[in-house]
């Protein structure tokens, strides 16, 4: 199953709609609480940067019988120094997205613990790509 | 600790949830930051937080978390509550501070998670 979702810039009303979406398919098609609550947190957490940090993007979620593979594609400004912005506690938010709870670099680590696979790539000037895989067993 | 007594003991308005009121609860856990509230695992503590948009109901709604009360004096807006509704969520509001609020659920009981 592929599915598809647009995220805009500072739609902070909006933020977690895509993940919200996901979990409701996830939990119908019977798969574990605990893995779809790693799959929305890691999501969730992403869907926040695009939303936060970028100019938005596209998440695409493509279902598979043993595995979620996740894929938040942003329009930009891109990360300069990723292994600075995988630290806990290192984060570039704005106080509008500190106001909205978020923005103590907890976002990356975060999805780091969640899933069993990540890749953060990166291009200054042209966006960020966050791939991330959960396994159903 | 019954929801109820919870209310009752943070002089909490409750928004939604009513029917809910009966269940027992064991442990809290209080952040306005909504990272730290999603890194609590598959427990399902009572959440206290002074945060208070609509990320607060979609951060618990990610997290398998159901129970917030907004304190502080933060009053949830008609749309957090049809969210919550929808999530079958419980929401209550309290005046108190966050230190005293939860001074308060420790002093009667109510256990950390960590």
């Amino acid at each position: 199953m592929h599915l598809e979702y647009q995220v805009y810039e500072a739609d902070f009303v909006n933020a977690g709609a895509a993940s919200s979406a996901i979990k409701k398919t996830l939990k119908q098609l019977n798969i574990s609480p605990q893995i779809v609550k790693r799959v929305v947190v890691a999501l969730y957490e992403a869907e926040v940067n695009a939303i936060a940090h970028a100019y938005g993007g596209m998440i695409y979620a493509d279902i598979e019988p043993d595995k979620i593979i996740l894929k938040v594609e942003d329009k930009g400004p891109g990360i300069p120094d990723i292994d600075w912005a995988m630290q806990e506690g290192n984060s570039t938010a704005s106080p509008e997205v500190r106001n909205m709870g978020f923005g103590a670099g907890m976002g990356l680590p975060n999805i780091q613990k969640n899933v069993d696979k990540l890749n953060v790539t990166s291009t200054v000037g042209v966006g960020t790509t966050v791939e991330m895989e959960v396994n159903f067993t | 600790m019954k929801l109820r007594e919870i209310s009752e003991l943070l002089n909490a308005k409750v928004r939604c949830g009513e029917d809910r009121l009966d269940e027992d609860h064991e442990t809290a856990f209080a952040s306005d930051l909504m990272s730290d509230v999603l890194t609590l695992g598959d427990y399902n503590p009572v959440i206290l937080t002074g945060l208070c948009n609509m990320q607060t109901i979609r951060t618990c709604e990610m997290g398998n978390l159901d129970i917030i009360v907004l304190v502080r004096r933060k009053k949830a807006t008609e749309e957090m509550i049809e969210e919550a509704e929808d999530e079958g969520m419980v929401v209550m509001e309290s005046d108190f501070s966050m230190f005293k609020a939860c001074g308060l659920l420790f002093k009667a009981g109510m256990l950390p998670i960590f």
